[in-house]
Formats: C-alpha cells, structure tokens, sequence
C-alpha cells in the first residue's frame, strides 16, 4: 500500500516537472531568450596583484597612504566611508599627531556649546569620516539621480573587490561600435559613461581619475592614473578588512598547532587500534 | 540498552561512589561515550561525522552567544553593529567568521552524515526512531541557518527573507495572511528582523534538545555499521573509549584543520558579496540566491515552471521543496530491502551514486541564474531526486538480488569468526539482518 501511494505521489512530481520541462524546452525552441548588450560586452575585472593578496599578503603602508590621499582628495567629495573611523588611520602608520591633524582637517556635525544649535566641528580621531551628502536625495541631486554608495566594504560587496575597482576606475572608454551596430538601442543615455567593467555597463560616475599628476604624491611616486587606482584600490581593501593581515597571520600559527595535533592524534589512533586490526580476539 | 558483554562503570574512588549513589552523572557519560559502550569494530571514517556535526552545534552556540553580546537586532543599526564587531570588538572578526562559516562546516558535515545514512541504510528498522529525529534536526538546523543570515541585514539578508518568506503566500486563500503574520508587516522590517533574531537564539537549544534524544535512541539497538549486519558477539565489537576516542579524536583535528583553513584564509568565499551591502528594499539584487547549503532544495523551488492543470507553479514548487526533505521521513518504510548496507545491493548502490550526482548537479543549478539551461536542467535533476525516493527506490527493493553478507562483523574483518556455527552458511541470503526487532519481509 505505501509503495503504491508513494509511486503515485512520485508520478505527481515527476509528471508535473516534465510538463513544465516540456513547456520550457517549448519556450526555448520558439522564444529564444535574447542575447543582450551586458552579456557580450561585460568584461571581469582585470588581472591586477596587490601586496595584500596571496596566503602570506601583507598590506604595503606606503601604498594604503597614498590610497588614503587619492579618497580625501578625489572620492571623498561624492563617497562616503561610514565605517571608518580616523582613529583607525594610525594602521596606515600614521602617528597619533598625524592622526590628529588628518581629523582637524575633516568638518564633521556637531553642536555649538553655547547656543545647543547643530553646526560644524573639526574632527577629532574618535570621530568617523563625514558624508558628503547630507541624504540620499541630496546624493541624487547632485549626482545625475543616482547615490553614490558607502566606499567602506566596496571590495568585500563586489566579486573580486580589489580588481574590480582598479578596473573599473581605468576601464573608462568610448563605446565599441560593434556593440552600436549590434544593439543600436543600448546606447550609453546622457549624463552616464560607458564603461564594460560595470554590471550594466553605463556607470552614473564620471571618470574619477583623468591625469598624470591629478593627486600629487609626497613619497616620490609618479601618480600615473593607473598607480593611484592601484592606490585607492588598495586603500578600499583595507578599508573593507582592517584586520586582513591579523586574519593571516594568526590562521598560519593556527593551522600549524592543528597539523601538529592532528598528527599527534593520528599516531595515538594508530597505537590504540593497533591490536584491533590484527586479532580475533582483544 | 546495551549489550550484555558491556563493560559496567565503577566508581573510582569514595567520592566517585557517592556521586554515582546520588546522582549517577558520570555512568551515564560513561555509558554514552566511555568504555560502556560497545560499538561495532568495522566503523568507517563515516561513522565521524555525528560527533563532528556535535562540535559544530557546540561551536555555533558558543560563538553565537558571543556574538549576540555584540549584535543590535535593530533594522536600524543591524548592519552597523556586525560592522562594529568587525572592526572594533577583541577578535570580533574572528568569532564573526567562525559563526559564518561554522555554519557551512556544520552543512558539510549533516549533509555526509546524511548520506552515509542513506548509502548503508541506517534509517531501517530497528533505527527509525534515529533517523526520523535526525531528519528533525535537519529541518530545525534550515529554520536556524535561514534566520541566522537574515540578521546581518544585508542586501541577501533582506531579499533572502523576502522570498523565502514569499513562498508562504502561495498557499491558496490564507497565504497572504500567514506571509504578513510571519514578518509581523507586509515586508521583511524590523519586527521580522526581532523575532527571527529571537527564534534564531532558541532554535540551536532546541536542536541540541532533539541531539540528546537522536543519540539517546541510537543508543537503545546501538550504532549501525558498514556491512548493516547486526553486532552478534563481544568480538564484534570495541568499547567506545578508547577505540573511538581516538579515532574521533584525530577526525576532529582534521576536520579543525580544513575549517580553520577556510576560516583564516578564505573567510568570504561562501558568502555572497551582496550581503555587505546594507538592505534596501527599493533595490532588488540582479540575483537572489540564498546561502549554498539551500541551492538543491532552491532549484527544485525554481523548476516549476508552469502551472500543472489548476495548481499554480508557485504553489508546486513550494509543496516540491518542502516535499524533496518530508520525503526522507518516510525512507524507512519507503525502502523494504531486508539488507540495509549499500555495500550488499547492488541496483541501490547504483542508484544511490546518480542521487548523489543529482544532489551536486542541483546544488551548482540553484546557485546559478534562473535562467536556461539552468532551469531546463535542474527540471531533469528534480525529475530524478522525487523519482529516487518514491518510485525507484521501492521498486529496487522489492527486485533487487543482494550480494551474499558476511556472517558476522567479526568476519567481515578478519576473514573468520570462531563463532560460526557449523549449521549457518556463509551463503545464506540475509543472515544478518536477524534483529530481534526486525520486521517481516515487505
């Protein structure tokens, strides 16, 4: 009896996928899904290494301050880094002076101690990096409609975080004309910049970093365009996992105590069961 | 609830004794995971995976709690303080990984143990009782999993709990009102983000409650093992401790090893990138997907498309899902084969193998875009899991032709049982399935 109600109940799933297998397959034959612009000219980020990538990454201070100085001079006037505060700036080596000063160059929102009214203060480093947009109508307005994201865990909220805002902030360019002749409807719309490295391909941002020497480097190097996206792109990674490098430093002394263990625990397994595997009787 | 040879515990000492008069703790341990226990000697590195899922449970709650000391379960500042401890609380990353991942560990391993149950048939009499309760405990362990990655209040967070809550309102006439009960709204906000926090701190003590009775009835027929022939005599079997100590020991570092491994060095590999972005329920995420431990049940879901006669797809795909894991409840009565070890059948064993290529192939279709061929093909692999369980199985079982089974564990390990006697023969069809308990032939 139960055999037979459970092959009914199976022929009641079974049928019903095939019919809408059969439906599907119909579908597809008739209706093929249309191959759209995105699918054939987005592109995946491009090869780009890091010092902090890789088992053994470690992040390069020099760098992550340049990076820093690429935000506070180009992104920060649109982005956001809401989960940073600039006490946490003394990881890129900065001293407490430094740190210091960096927040007094920063207006955050406070309270006048005489009047209780809201005004601007200088930051202090307890204070977290202020937006630039006082909402997200604000944003919009400013922006061509569109909110310029929180850049705090951008690399963590993209696939291939690092490489993808390197990529993104060089992979600006004009629109190939095999994707206009191809799909003569998906012209870029005005006030938006074609760019393949972007999921829809038409990115609100214009193009952040434009010249050679736009952000003026005070450790000697070049700023090419491509070194301060590598730059920034960098920073944005530790701004997305400060504790990147105590990650991996702790995880290989950790694995290393476990190999250890489990070795131990292997051979005492063996020693245990050595009589087992040899004698009828124990 | 143990066999006769079974070593019995002796307090060690007069306060021991007094303890044991009193209350008798330590002979329960003893019996349960010490030398009181007899356990077949034949046990596979298979057999690990019950206490390795244990650890996790024990893992998940102690970081848990840890993190709930931390966590904010306010829509309003939910992402925040994940952020926070992230960043700010002593090793907040660490437990904060540990907790995510864990919960992929602990999937791993339920889902092996799972399976290892199906191969060697560990759901047939007399462990029904085990098997119906570890399905449970799997149910509970989904409740717990879904509303757990609900509380980051990320963008899959928000989205997630929207579908799958959703899937309530296909019920016909009072799916709508059960949705809005649930959420307590007409979206995920933050009364749904309070109780699933809520339910999310209580489901683990539940699941742990349902662990002590899965173990308490494996314990009344004693574990399974590899030729599902039934323990006969003391040279059948080891004592737990310290046979299976060590061998559970060694698994566990093992096991600890290849966590930490992903732990350290790839902490975000499982997870979806989308779920560092805050909720916002005017932006719909290009996909939904839920965490990879749902994809097979997630493209089963998906897989109806059309509506069947007055049944709508939705609706389908929603009795289909719920359907794919109630169905394994009835696998002890769904399979009849006196032989329970998959080692000896040779048309379930075949069988066994394409289900769990189909599992794999369901698995990579619901993680990918609800698109074709995906749907086509995650249609066929459907079509095969509900066939597996409900048509080819009971079938199998009542054609199949067994291989010949050993006489005895004993034998099985060492080519010989003095114990034999001269009247059994080694060929005889089912000679180890002579449980006491055992039902007649289907």
């Amino acid at each position: 009896m139960i055999r037979i109600i459970s092959i009914l109940v199976g022929l009641f799933f079974t049928v019903a996928l095939a019919w809408s297998f059969g439906n599907g397959a119909y579908t597809a034959i008739t209706e093929p899904a249309p191959v759209t612009a995105e699918h054939e000219f987005h592109k995946h980020p491009k090869e780009v290494h890091f010092a902090s990538d890789g088992a053994f990454g470690k992040f390069d201070r020099q760098q992550l301050q340049r990076g820093f100085q690429v935000y506070k001079e180009v992104c920060s006037a649109c982005h956001s880094l809401s989960h940073v505060a600039f006490r946490d700036l003394t990881a890129l080596g900065y001293s407490d002076a430094e740190v210091k000063a960096i927040a007094k160059g920063f207006q955050v929102p406070g309270i006048d101690p005489n009047t209780g009214e809201a005004a601007m203060r200088p930051g202090m480093p307890t204070d977290y990096f202020p937006k630039p947009f006082a909402n997200d109508i604000a944003a919009r307005a400013a922006n061509n409609n569109a909110v310029p994201p929180d850049l705090s865990l951008m690399t963590k909220a993209r696939h291939d975080g690092g490489k993808y805002v390197y990529s993104l902030i060089t992979g600006y360019q004009p629109q190939p004309a095999a994707l206009l002749k191809e799909f003569p409807d998906a012209k870029t719309p005005p006030g938006l910049h074609y760019n393949p490295y972007f999921a829809n391909l038409n990115l609100a941002m214009a193009p952040p970093l434009t010249s050679e020497g736009q952000v003026s480097y005070s450790d000697g190097t070049k700023s090419t365009v491509d070194q301060m996206a590598k730059d920034v792109a960098s920073f944005l990674i530790w701004t997305a996992e400060p504790k990147l490098e105590k990650r991996k430093q702790t995880g290989w002394p950790v694995l290393g105590f476990l190999l250890f263990a489990t070795v131990l625990g292997f051979l005492s397994y063996k020693n245990i069961w050595h009589d087992k595997k040899k004698q009828l009787h124990s | 609830m143990s066999f006769p040879w079974a070593q019995e515990y002796k307090p060690a000492n007069a306060f021991t004794q007094w303890v044991d008069e009193r209350l008798p703790l330590p002979r329960l341990v003893y019996n349960a995971v010490g030398a009181g226990y007899p356990v077949p000697r034949n046990l596979n590195y298979f057999w690990n995976f019950g206490i390795l899922a244990g650890l996790c449970l024990g893992l998940q709650i102690v970081t848990g709690i840890i993190l709930a000391m931390h966590y904010a379960a306010n829509a309003g500042v939910a992402f925040d303080s994940v952020e926070h401890i992230m960043r700010d609380v002593n090793w907040g990353w660490m437990l904060r990984y540990a907790h995510a991942n864990g919960a992929s560990a602990f999937f791993v391993v339920i889902y092996i143990h799972i399976f290892r149950g199906f191969f060697y048939g560990s759901y047939k009499a007399p462990r029904e009782m085990v098997w119906l309760l570890g399905v449970t405990i799997f149910l509970l362990m989904m409740a717990t999993a879904f509303m757990g990655y609900v509380l980051p209040w990320g963008q899959m967070s928000f989205w997630g709990a929207k579908v799958i809550t959703g899937l309530f309102g296909a019920i016909p006439l009072v799916g709508e009102p059960i949705q809005q009960w649930l959420l307590g709204g007409f979206a995920p906000d933050n009364a749904a983000l309070n109780r699933f926090f809520s339910l999310h701190y209580l489901l683990p003590f539940v699941i742990a409650g349902v662990v002590i009775l899965h173990i308490w009835a494996l314990h009344i027929p004693g574990s399974s093992n590899p030729t599902g022939v039934e323990v006969k005599t003391e040279s059948d079997t080891v004592p737990f401790y310290p046979y299976f100590v060590a061998k559970d020991g060694w698994a566990v570092g093992a096991f600890a090893f290849l966590y930490c491994l992903v732990l350290f060095f790839f902490p975000n590999a499982l997870g979806h990138p989308d779920n560092y972005i805050p909720a916002n329920p005017m932006s719909t995420p290009a996909h939904i997907v839920p965490e990879w431990y749902f994809w097979p049940f997630y493209a089963i879901l998906r897989a109806f498309t059309a509506d069947f006669f007055f049944i709508p797809a939705k609706l389908m795909g929603v009795l289909a899902m719920f359907s794919a894991i109630l169905v394994w409840f009835f696998m002890p009565w769904l399979d009849r084969s006196p032989v329970r070890s998959g080692a000896y059948r040779p048309l379930y064993r075949k069988a066994f193998w394409i289900l769990v290529v189909d599992a794999l192939v369901l698995g990579y279709c619901g993680g990918a875009p609800a698109a074709e061929p995906y749907v086509m093909i995650s249609q066929i692999a459907s079509i095969y899991y509900f066939a597996h369980f409900l048509i080819i199985v009971p079938i199998i079982s009542a054609i199949e032709r067994p291989d010949p089974l050993p006489y005895s564990i004993t034998e099985a390990v060492l080519g010989k049982d003095e114990n034999v006697p001269l009247s059994a023969s080694p060929t005889a069809p089912f000679p180890g399935t002579q449980h006491p308990n055992a039902h007649g032939h289907a």
